[in-house]
């Protein structure tokens, strides 16, 4: 059933965002303190939980993995309403403080990804990609419940 | 006839922004295959597409939203809305590898706290140059350096006035809107080609959006790895950036 996979995952996501909403009242700021970072986490023990019990059938798979195919067009939409306007006629403080922290955050990334030894890359990761980009068959062979 | 068909558009705006974004995207790809020969990713194609239209649609309507406040266009308001936006994001997990993410994840954590300390000090070393001098000023300008939603929480919490926070969320929408665009083109410089380094950009960069549209446009399998740490950055700058940050400020400033 396609939609017990997107109930899943809106389960996961409410919770985590209920749980970052709470962790952000506990510890007293007025945000969301990682909430869908924590559904994202939720979302892969249930996924490990599931294949382990056998209860990942191709329909849960497919009602996950088309909102993850859906990623890139819903970011096209958000890069359409972006307050582009703003941006470019911030002046020049803004530019300046905006293109220092990304050159400077650039540099940790380069030298962050030369700690330890250079990845191989996975299959897994390969398909993940491939589901994201929109491109993949639903419910490949090797990783059905 | 024009008038009935935005009609349509205006009734069925969730529906129209599918078929808008998704011609977008047709576009985008052929695009891409024609003039870079597959280079260049549809993806990013559409997304910069996506900001150029924003910024047109942000002049004719005067607006804050870009083509989102366009009445035939509302339904990309939806679409790309926080609520759809994270929905997206969480699905994408369930495509991380266990194994890739265990191996990057204490250098996540490491750029979670650069992430968050280097913008900051760039946003305040920026804004006592321009000639801000209270303490207060100077933290709501470098918490928006962290995100656009970091800066205007911040500067609540502290009571910026209401210039200060205008600067400071533009700020962290300029920071967006360039990590968008400029993380595909550094994207090989710095290495950015497997799920550790993604985990660290992710990070350090923040920014949600930022880090959505810059993955999206570079490589969709480092997608979910980026993701997992940038939705920690928010949360953690807004911890920090009217505790800390405010007080070590003011203690040097006065």
């Amino acid at each position: 059933m396609i939609v017990l996979g997107v109930a899943l995952l809106a389960a996961c996501t409410l919770v985590g965002v209920y749980l970052g909403d709470l962790l952000g009242v506990a510890l007293g700021v007025k945000a969301n303190v990682g909430g869908v970072g924590i559904a994202m986490i939720l979302l892969i023990v249930a996924r490990l939980w599931l294949s382990r019990r056998g209860g990942l059938t191709k329909g849960v798979q497919f009602g996950v993995e088309f909102w993850a195919g859906m990623y890139i067009p819903i970011v096209v939409a958000m890069a359409a309403q972006q307050n582009v306007v703003a941006a470019v006629s911030g002046g020049p403080i803004v530019v300046i403080a905006a293109t220092g922290s990304l050159v400077l955050c650039f540099g940790a990334v380069a030298l962050l990804s030369r700690i330890g030894r250079r990845d191989p890359g996975s299959p897994e990761v390969e398909h993940g990609g491939s589901v994201i980009g929109g491109e993949a068959v639903p419910a490949p062979t090797g990783k059905q419940g | 006839m024009w008038h009935d068909i935005e009609h349509v558009f205006i009734e069925q705006s969730l529906v129209a922004a599918f078929a808008v974004v998704g011609a977008l995207i047709l576009v985008s790809n052929l695009a891409a295959k024609r003039f870079t020969r597959g280079r260049v990713h549809g993806s990013a194609i559409a997304i910069v597409l996506g900001l150029g239209l924003a910024y047109v649609g942000g002049l004719y309507t005067g607006g804050k939203k870009g083509v989102a406040d366009i009445p035939a266009l509302a339904g990309i308001g939806l679409m790309g809305g926080a609520m759809l936006r994270d929905f997206a994001i969480v699905a994408t997990a369930f495509e991380v590898d266990v194994i890739e993410a265990r191996r990057a994840g204490l250098v996540g954590v490491l750029a979670l706290a650069l992430g968050t300390i280097i913008p900051f000090l760039v946003g305040t070393l920026t804004a006592v140059a321009f000639g801000y001098h209270d303490a207060v000023s100077i933290t709501t300008i470098g918490a928006g350096a962290i995100t656009y939603i970091v800066g205007p929480v911040t500067g609540a919490a502290i009571g910026a006035d209401s210039t200060v926070m205008a600067l400071s969320i533009a700020t962290g929408v300029t920071k967006a809107v360039m990590v968008m665009v400029g993380t595909p083109l550094v994207a090989k410089l710095i290495g950015l080609d497997n799920p550790r380094s993604a985990m660290a950009y992710g990070g350090l960069m923040g920014t949600v959006s930022g880090v959505a549209g810059g993955l999206a446009a570079t490589d969709p399998k480092l997608v979910p790895y980026g993701a997992l740490t940038a939705t920690f950055h928010t949360g953690i700058g807004c911890l920090v950036g009217p505790s800390i940050f405010y007080l070590t400020v003011r203690a040097l400033v006065g």
